[in-house]
């Protein structure tokens, strides 16, 4: 047995900026967490809309115009991809972190997250009824 | 070289040596304690253990009653002071791990739940699902923590015992990240590593189960007491080893031969029970030496299952139900489906009987001294003898609770006894001899002696000769050809030559301390001209209570088979009788 | 005859003749009923006796044998080759120190699973005269899937936060202080918050999810993270709300 220490452990370093390239499980995890650049985008979006219309009925005209150019709808369209990720990836882990028990029984899985679909879809008709869409 | 220093010492931290270390943390916890494993603790054995621990806790059950199931299970080699303090601690301890969090199986009203167990009149056994080994282990080595006067010592392979002026001071380990030898002073050592199944080749047991503390023990003088007395759980998955808990049978899972019948009725333990209504000590819940051997008479008259992995036996569990075996089976269920492809609920799952338990090792009193002063046993390293010549399932996950503290205590007593007086002058002779036979082991040459290929001889030699069933010509041979490969273990030589974490040192130091052992066993078997309980001999058929109602005593000797002496079985009230395990 | 073989490459490290890893390739004869570790048993007997490498029940209940294959932390006593076609690739346990080829250093993790005060502080003492506890099996379901946890630290090779800030204390651990705060019998859980409710505790955890993909026992520790998480933030309004409520 030699008689001076041989121990020399080897760090493995983590690539700061690429380490999500690693496994797609990291990809989608990276997906979901870039859906809220898009969703902030879309707040401001909101308000500047806000803000138009209490600027001026031409300001918020100009406004919805300018809502209508292809661009914008290219955005909104990708907007609404994102949010919708983000809201299904949301609902789907939201039972793990709050297990709801009924007395004894707990309520499962599919129906926690079930009920955050439907308040998602009458919330949404609330919405589109109240634009006169519906 | 370095020298640590402590008050006790612990050899191995399953759930023995665990058990162990609190004991003393709590009673004395200006006491230091090293706890040293060659592991980390939670991946000790203990782990794997499935089924479940006795404890009398029920109003139906008795003490008597656990001590009578025990002492006739164990077929009157038992001693039975020590069972009754067995029998009696045993509830306290379950009680005890339970107040430290064990997840105990309940009843609905929250009372914990049991479960029946072979060769129990009664149901006595906690469990936790079928993971009870593994919740007891994890649930002790979470409690340790939080005794700041635990020092733990993980990944350190002790080599020898450290004897002076008759007395044990400590023992050498090397510390495996680093390869340094380290020499650890102690008061007082308890060892508790463990069993040594992996000598054979098929077991239920981990890599880690290679007797090392036994050998520790009984080349410093130590006698190993009962080795022959290997027991054989009746249903390892075929291919693996791996363990399907008995527990699959105290649910009401049923063993069937190739021709679908319930065979264990035509080896006395009939009449047939209805399926899915198991009877305690019956059929299916006869003790385990008695299953493992129906099953190899069964085989020699051509009624076994054969298949690529050899005849095999059938663990039907279909008729209990998803249900059941999700709740009180889901690990079997995962192991069978995972390891073998077999769903237990819809397939019967073939199984054959594997070394699981070794009822033999280090020698000592009821209360956990063995005859070195200053060292202690506890647990499958050890014999006592609580299980005499054939372990009842569940008993040894509660005898290592038992034992751990009694170990303990004893070790206290002890401390306070030696009072402060220590060895004049430790000197360093035994630990640079040990680190002299390392250090040699480096040097030698490579030559045409490998471990792999010992190890299978070893192993090949363990099969054909310390079977299930034995005659004296196999035993001697095998005598014979354990000292040719002692010899030439001589010869083996390190590949690996590094110090960090030298896999190969240890490997081969392991194949050393399973050699030792498996003289013993093979030695003890010889000797033993009788069948009883899980030694069964074919030439000598009878159980011969005249000339051997004695446990076999083997001390080591450097070159040549270990010297056999015999000491009596203490008995205290149960005389011994028949082993009934007809329904009648 | 020809036996099939299959092509294993296993990342090497000797910290007393090696600078950096290397990969070494075995040639393993092919066995359906194999999983990786029965391929590096064969290695370290018949081929290479140097190679390290932890291991011990073969049956998924030890946690000993966690490593990378084909860059995803598992057992590889619970990874079958019939399922990997192809290269086997295996190296040690990512986000660990390597000590030797496959056996890394995990003192890091004991340090934390000790921190996080992993015992049961009863709520009401109780001498053992007195009997067991009573829990009924609701209480006991609440917590029983965190007392499941094998210590593989799969989850922490799986964990990027944990790969990129090493002093977060990571899933298992902070799994297990949720294990005892869900025991009825326990009364710890405001000890435990000291560590676990902390920047370095389970604020660092953005559920990326991966730990509790990879957690052979179904622990789910993700899930526990984020019901501490949720318990803490609860902690914050009532102290700040209604502060005569804590002593």
């Amino acid at each position: 047995m030699a008689l001076q220490v041989g121990r020399r452990p080897y760090v493995r370093v983590v690539p700061r900026t690429r380490w999500f390239f690693r496994r797609p499980r990291y990809m989608r995890y990276m997906a979901r967490e870039v859906t809220s650049i898009f969703i902030g985008a879309y707040t401001v979006l909101l308000l500047v809309g806000l803000a138009r219309l209490a600027e001026s009925r031409a300001a918020y005209e100009a406004f919805l115009q300018a809502l209508q150019s292809p661009a914008s709808i290219a955005l909104h369209v990708l907007a609404l991809a994102f949010a919708a990720y983000h809201s299904i990836t949301w609902f789907n882990l939201a039972p793990r972190a709050m297990p709801v028990r009924l007395g004894e029984m707990r309520v499962p899985d599919s129906v926690v997250a079930g009920v955050h679909y439907l308040a998602w879809a009458l919330a949404s008709v609330v919405v589109l009824v109240a634009a006169g869409v519906l | 070289m370095e020298i640590i220093r402590t008050d006790v010492a612990v050899i191995g931290a399953g759930g023995a040596g665990l058990r162990a270390a609190i004991a003393i943390a709590q009673s004395e916890p200006r006491l230091r304690v090293a706890l040293v494993s060659k592991v980390y603790p939670m991946r000790s054995h203990t782990c794997a253990a499935e089924g479940g621990a006795a404890g009398v806790i029920k109003d139906d059950d008795s003490l008597e009653q656990h001590f009578n199931d025990t002492v006739g299970g164990g077929d009157w080699l038992s001693d039975q002071d020590a069972v009754d303090y067995f029998v009696r601690e045993a509830p306290r301890e379950l009680i005890q791990l339970e107040h430290w969090g064990c997840p105990w199986n309940r009843e609905d009203n929250g009372s914990v739940a049991v479960r029946p167990f072979g060769g129990m009149k009664i149901q006595r056994t906690w469990f936790a699902a079928d993971k009870s080994g593994f919740h007891i282990l994890h649930t002790l080595f979470q409690t340790s923590l939080q005794f700041s006067s635990i020092e733990r010592y993980d990944e350190y392979y002790a080599t020898d015992l450290i004897v002076e002026e008759g007395r044990c001071t400590g023992f050498t380990a090397i510390e495996m990240r680093s390869g340094q030898m380290r020499r650890f002073e102690a008061r007082a050592v308890i060892i508790a590593t463990g069993g040594a199944g992996r000598m054979f080749p098929f077991t239920t047991n981990g890599a880690i189960k290679t007797g090392d503390g036994m050998a520790l023990a009984y080349r410093a003088g130590v006698a190993l007491k009962d080795m022959e007395f290997v027991q054989y759980h009746p249903t390892g998955l075929p291919n693996t080893g791996i363990l399907l808990t008995e527990a699959c049978r105290g649910e009401g899972g049923v063993l069937l031969n190739k021709n679908g019948r319930r065979f264990l009725q035509d080896y006395g333990m009939g009449p047939e029970t209805p399926l899915g209504k198991p009877q305690l000590k019956t059929m299916e819940l006869g003790p385990r030496d008695r299953v493992s051997q129906a099953f190899w008479q069964e085989e020699r008259k051509g009624n076994m299952l054969e298949t690529r992995w050899g005849p095999c036996m059938l663990l039907d569990m279909r008729h209990l139900g998803e249900k059941v075996i999700d709740e009180r089976l889901p690990f079997v269920r995962e192991l069978s489906t995972s390891y073998l492809n077999t769903d237990p609920v819809t397939q019967p799952v073939p199984v054959r009987p594997v070394v699981h338990y070794m009822m033999g090792g280090i020698h000592t009193d009821a209360k956990a001294a063995t005859t070195l002063p200053g060292l202690f046993a506890a647990g499958e390293c050890a014999c006592v003898s609580i299980n005499g010549a054939n372990r009842l399932g569940s008993n040894s996950l509660v005898e290592i609770l038992v034992y751990g503290r009694r170990a303990a205590l004893s070790a206290i007593e002890y401390i306070e006894s030696i009072g402060s007086r220590s060895p004049t002058a430790a000197s360093a002779g035994p630990a640079d001899a040990a680190q002299a036979r390392i250090r040699e082991l480096f040097s030698r040459p490579l030559g045409k002696e490998t471990i792999t290929g010992l190890r299978q001889e070893m192993m090949d030699t363990m099969e054909r000769a310390a079977g299930i069933y034995r005659t004296g010509d196999e035993l001697a041979e095998g005598v014979t050809r354990l000292g040719e490969l002692r010899r030439r273990y001589a010869g083996i030589a390190l590949h690996d030559k590094t110090n960090v974490f030298n896999t190969d040192l240890v490997q081969a130091l392991e194949l050393g301390c399973m050699l030792d052992c498996a003289e013993a066993v093979m030695a003890g078997a010889a000797g033993r001209r009788e069948s009883r309980g899980a030694h069964q001999r074919l030439d000598y058929t009878g159980r011969d209570d005249e000339n051997f109602l004695k446990h076999t005593l083997a001390y080591h000797r450097r070159a040549e088979p270990p010297r056999l002496d015999y000491l009596d079985v203490v008995i205290t009230r149960s005389r011994p009788g028949v082993r009934d395990y007809s329904g009648h | 005859m020809s036996e099939r073989l299959i092509d294993l490459h296993v990342l090497r490290y000797n910290p007393e003749t090696d600078t950096e890893p290397h990969w070494q390739q075995y040639a393993v004869p092919y066995n359906e009923e194999w999983v990786v570790l029965d391929a590096l048993n064969y290695v370290k007997a018949h081929l290479d006796p140097t190679l390290a490498y932890r291991w011990s029940c073969h049956m998924a209940v030890c946690g000993s044998c966690g490593m990378m294959v084909n860059g995803e932390p598992t057992l590889s006593c619970k990874s079958f080759i019939r399922d990997l076609p192809g290269t086997i690739r295996v190296e040690a346990l990512a986000h660990f120190p390597i000590e030797r080829d496959l056996v890394t250093v995990v003192e890091d993790f004991m340090a934390k699973l000790a921190r996080v005060k992993p015992y049961l502080i009863a709520k009401e003492p109780r001498t053992v005269e007195q009997g067991e506890y009573r829990q009924t099996p609701a209480q006991l379901e609440r917590y029983h899937q965190y007392s499941q946890c094998i210590n593989c630290m799969l989850c922490y090779a799986a964990c990027p936060e944990y790969g990129l800030i090493p002093k977060f204390i990571g899933p298992a651990a902070i799994a297990l202080a949720h294990r005892y705060n869900q025991d009825s019998r326990d009364g710890g859980r405001e000890a435990r918050q000291q560590e676990v409710a902390t920047d370095e505790g389970v604020w660092e955890c953005t559920f990326v999810g991966a730990c509790s993909e990879v957690c052979p026992k179904h622990v789910d520790p993700a899930a526990a993270l984020q019901q501490v998480k949720i318990a803490s933030t609860l902690d914050w309004f009532r102290e700040h709300s209604m502060p005569w409520l804590s002593k």
